[in-house]
């Protein structure tokens, strides 16, 4: 091992760690942002609506990051249309395409995820909202999505740290991530484990902030509701 | 279909071969880790449980790229090293499919190993204290009835960890191996047609997640349904 080496490329694996939560952050942000109504209306009464996005969910599923990962940032490019318009400045650089690989990605699990917890909401607690004259926008909001989010968050964390490990492939697109950092230091002196083991103690750190995060979370939002029950 | 594409369609089914073997060979290891890791969680020698938590607490939190990385290149030098001290003057590369299978298996191990642990905890004790009175000896014991009854329990928690893992095999395209991911970008640099072959390599893990999950839900209701019939 070699202090000097970490010590001198302590900037590197600064700014990287940044990428790699900014990279995080947004693709959890957009990803979420979208799962929330795509959820919902996943448990359509209407099989069209539904099943679109089931099969939205499906492909996704059923894919490798990567593979997604790399049909958005080598694959558009291919399209005339694509480069004439008006989105190309974005879409030719590697940050946003792997945020939006990784936002569509975590947004198909995080559908379904949701989806199921309000499949799986206590009847009895949809039947009062009817019961005291809620409208359905009402119960949305003020019953259903608060419920079934907090049943969510356990399962969610499991999600969160799995986009954290996801992040790391966007090193395979040019961006010093992390993972990047690391491959940039083990090219240039031929270190791997100083450089790598580098890495993995700081997705470790990270992972264990996330789960303590997911924790509180858990703590404030869910145990109440355990407690009532 | 379009002849240049179709002149690539041998050489994706080639890495198709290669990237089913890459996830057949990892969940073997993984198996093997898994069982010795669930062993090893439900072990009454307090050293040997916090082995194995220390395993799947940094399998969870460390991304598969930057382990499968650490191996190879790490591996390779270690192995440089090793061969520089005892005869001097050879060097050898480390195989991608091995370091890429090992890091996959080794991550994959722990999580089988909680699968399987949870599976053992399911299985009722009046099933072993009734082997034991039967006269089993101990290794009779897992080959004929926990064993198998482990299997029954771990088969949805099991058949989840094979479609993530088939997924995740695609990182080791990363390190070389020509899987089908390698092939698919080198048909879609030498044609220049990323989305047509990115799209291909998609259909085709699409279509093995889909078979995967078939045949495991024809096993599962096929187990479930024997298993009924031993409880009436």
């Amino acid at each position: 091992m070699n202090p000097d080496l970490l010590l001198d490329n302590a900037g590197l694996f600064g700014r990287a760690i940044l990428v790699t939560l900014g990279l995080l952050a947004a693709s959890l942000l957009a990803g979420g942002a979208l799962a929330l109504p795509l959820a919902v209306l996943r448990n359509s009464r209407r099989p069209w609506i539904s099943g679109t996005i089931w099969c939205f969910t499906y492909i996704i599923r059923g894919t490798p990051l990567l593979v997604q990962l790399f049909v958005v940032y080598y694959g558009l490019a291919q399209f005339e249309g694509v480069r004439a318009s008006l989105l190309w400045p974005a879409l030719k650089s590697a940050w946003v395409c792997a945020v939006l690989a990784m936002a569509i990605n975590t947004c198909a699990y995080t559908t379904e995820m949701i989806a199921g917890a309000i499949r799986a909401l206590p009847t009895g607690e949809i039947e009062a909202a009817h019961a005291i004259g809620m409208s359905a926008w009402q119960r949305l909001h003020r019953v259903i999505l608060p419920l079934a989010l907090r049943r969510s968050i356990p399962a969610y964390s499991n999600e969160a740290v799995m986009m954290l490990h996801g992040t790391s492939l966007a090193s395979v697109v040019t961006l010093v991530d992390i993972t990047g950092a690391a491959r940039d230091v083990n090219s240039r002196y031929y270190l791997p484990f100083e450089s790598f083991l580098t890495a993995a103690v700081l997705y470790l750190s990270i992972t264990f902030v996330l789960l303590a995060g997911f924790r509180r979370a858990e703590k404030r939002w869910l145990a109440p509701l355990k407690a009532r029950a | 279909m379009d002849p240049i594409i179709a002149s690539y369609l041998p050489s994706l089914f080639m890495g198709t071969t290669i990237t089913l073997s890459v996830a057949l060979v990892s969940l073997a290891i993984a198996s093997v880790l898994g069982l010795a890791g669930a062993m090893a969680r439900l072990s009454s020698v307090a050293w040997i449980r916090r082995v194995a938590t220390a395993y799947t607490t940094i399998v969870r939190g460390v991304p598969d790229l930057v382990l499968m990385l650490l191996l190879y290149f790490g591996g390779q030098r270690a192995l440089n090293a090793i061969l520089a001290a005892c005869c001097p003057g050879t060097t050898v590369d480390l195989d991608p499919f091995i370091a890429g299978t090992l890091t996959i298996g080794f991550v994959y191990g722990a999580y089988l190993g909680e699968t399987f642990r949870g599976a053992y905890l399911a299985i009722p004790s009046g099933q072993v204290e009734a082997a034991r009175a039967c006269g089993m000896r101990e290794t009779q014991v897992f080959r004929r009835v926990t064993g198998p009854l482990m299997l029954r329990h771990a088969l949805p928690a099991l058949s989840n960890n094979w479609l993530v893992m088939l997924k995740s095999t695609a990182i080791i395209s990363v390190i070389g191996l020509p899987d089908l991911m390698q092939r698919a970008s080198q048909a879609a640099g030498a044609t220049r047609q990323p989305f047509v072959f990115y799209a291909l390599a998609a259909l085709v893990y699409l279509a093995i997640t889909t078979v995967s999950e078939l045949v495991l839900r024809a096993l599962q209701s096929r187990l479930r349904t024997s298993a009924l019939e031993v409880h009436l």
